[in-house]
């Protein structure tokens, strides 16, 4: 092992975060009806052990309830999970949501799910900034958060 | 305090939830000029009544809590809840998981639930929870609660900053009342038997009240007796010293109630509620309330100083080349850590006698 690796094991846990007692903040939300929360029981676990917060919101939550969560909590990541189709009408009622709250703007949005292909581009204009299908890789994702966590 | 900060405490005065939440991220981050904000909030503070509750994972914590949210907001009042969760001791990652079970009041923005992880720093979530505590009061929720898992010492100074702290004993607990007993059962001003309706509950609420009448008396967390007597005795006399005589005994007057609940039913909420209320009144009525203020804001100085002192010598190490370096000649047997602690204070302790802390005190005696 050498001396660098060394150090890296022995940092203090929140160096994983960014900076100093900084700790990158997700939520992740299940919206809707549908109730497959497989996935996102896997990517919460997946943020924490990547040295995250992770605030799960539970099955079949109203858009209002996730921006609720999203503001209070105030979170870096929104990771919104959907897997029933609903998207088009979910999404852009969660992101009217935090724009009243005035989060939309250093909010980091991602959806994973079932989401075609000709109704991203779509949901990428509503201000969501990644959108993970199945088969992508959870270091990709975390990856992502890494880089794209607003820096606030 | 700069423009941003500023504009986001008048936000906060204002009642604008997003601000509430962004300076509760500002003090948990310790993000630079956060102590300028806390320090702004604290002429706006001391309205609300804090609630801690505390028990062993699974005891229905937040399902309790989940109720008393919904209960206080039938009766018109605003409530704050701060939930804490243990983090990972490898990555310093959580998942906070309280907010699941807070269903009841979800969509009512006058519940602000906000989830903490305990993030490894040094005693500092007490601070932390502490001062998230005072932004809630001075947006002006009347009632806030802190839930979180007793599991030790530092759960034990979290809830200390409640005025008012109930622990949950789940049914069946009846060994683990045994290993508890010199921890967090002596905290409690309120004791709930949740799960009521499971066997056992009567046995448990038994064992609670045999604790507590063996610890009255003995005098140790004392009460039923001892308070009886003082009670009776001031009752007779109508001297001028009965003041005095009631205040040094306030804190042993105080005999926990044992509150059965169901929680997935609300069932006992109404009590549990009525017996937080009369633990509040006792603490007012008494005199306690001023002195158990007082013993915070000490602490919290205490708290303060132990942690900027420390902050202090650790830029002090850094600058040097780490403690890495230092700990690598202990290791090869040139010196031992005591030494070096020495070393490193001497020139702190000489400098402490001219630190000036009368005159600090003298400031506010007049």
């Amino acid at each position: 092992m050498s001396s660098e690796q060394d150090e890296e094991s022995q940092s203090q846990p929140q160096s994983h975060g960014q900076g100093e007692g900084r700790s990158i903040r997700c939520l992740v939300a299940k919206v809707g009806l549908d109730g497959h929360d497989r996935g996102a029981h896997v990517i919460s676990r997946a943020f924490r052990d990547a040295g995250f917060e992770v605030i799960y919101s539970g099955l079949h939550k109203a858009p209002d309830e996730i921006v609720q969560a999203a503001v209070q909590e105030d979170v870096d990541v929104l990771g919104i999970s959907i897997l029933s189709g609903a998207h088009d009408t979910l999404v852009p009622k969660i992101m009217s949501g935090l724009e009243e709250y005035g989060a939309r703007e250093d909010t980091l949005v991602l959806v994973g799910g079932v989401i075609p292909e000709e109704d991203r581009p779509e949901l990428k204009e509503e201000g969501v900034a990644a959108i993970f299908g199945p088969g992508t890789s959870i270091e990709e994702t975390i990856e992502f958060v890494r880089e794209n966590a607003p820096e606030r | 305090m700069n423009a941003d900060d500023q504009d986001l405490l008048d936000a906060l005065l204002e009642g604008h939830h997003r601000a509430l939440a962004r300076i509760i991220s500002k003090i948990e981050n310790r993000a630079p000029g956060y102590r300028d904000l806390v320090s702004e909030l604290y002429a706006h503070t001391g309205n609300a009544d804090v609630i801690g509750i505390t028990g062993s994972p699974g005891a229905g914590k937040s399902t309790l809590v989940d109720k008393l949210a919904e209960t206080y907001r039938e009766r018109g009042e605003t409530v704050g809840i701060i939930a804490i969760d243990p983090s990972s001791p490898f990555t310093g990652g959580a998942v906070l998981g309280d907010r699941i079970r807070m269903a009841s009041t979800i969509g009512d923005m006058d519940v602000f639930v906000r989830s903490m992880s305990a993030r490894g720093t040094l005693g500092g979530l007490s601070t932390a929870t502490a001062d998230a505590v005072k932004a809630m009061d001075a947006f002006g929720k009347d009632k806030i609660i802190i839930e979180t898992v007793g599991a030790g010492q530092n759960e034990v100074d979290i809830v200390r900053t409640a005025d008012t702290v109930a622990v949950l004993v789940p049914p069946g607990s009846g060994d683990s009342v045994q290993t508890l007993k010199a921890g967090i059962l002596e905290i409690a001003d309120v004791f709930v038997v949740n799960k009521a309706d499971r066997d056992g509950a009567d046995r448990t609420v038994q064992e609670l009240q045999e604790m507590l009448h063996i610890g009255a008396d003995v005098g140790f967390g004392g009460s039923g007796h001892h308070g009886a007597d003082a009670m009776a005795g001031t009752d007779g006399d109508s001297t001028d010293d009965t003041d005095t005589e009631t205040d040094s005994n306030d804190l042993d007057d105080w005999m926990p109630p044992i509150v059965e609940t169901v929680a997935t039913k609300g069932t006992g909420v109404d009590t549990f509620i009525d017996e937080l209320a009369a633990h509040k009144s006792f603490l007012v009525d008494s005199g306690t309330h001023a002195k158990k203020v007082r013993q915070r804001y000490a602490e919290e100085i205490r708290t303060l100083l132990r942690e900027d002192i420390n902050a202090l010598l650790e830029d002090e190490l850094e600058s040097a080349g780490g403690v890495d370096e230092l700990a690598e000649a202990v290791r090869m047997g040139e010196t031992n850590p005591y030494a070096i602690a020495d070393d490193v204070l001497t020139p702190v302790e000489d400098c402490l006698s001219e630190a000036d802390i009368e005159a600090v005190q003298a400031e506010f005696d007049s």
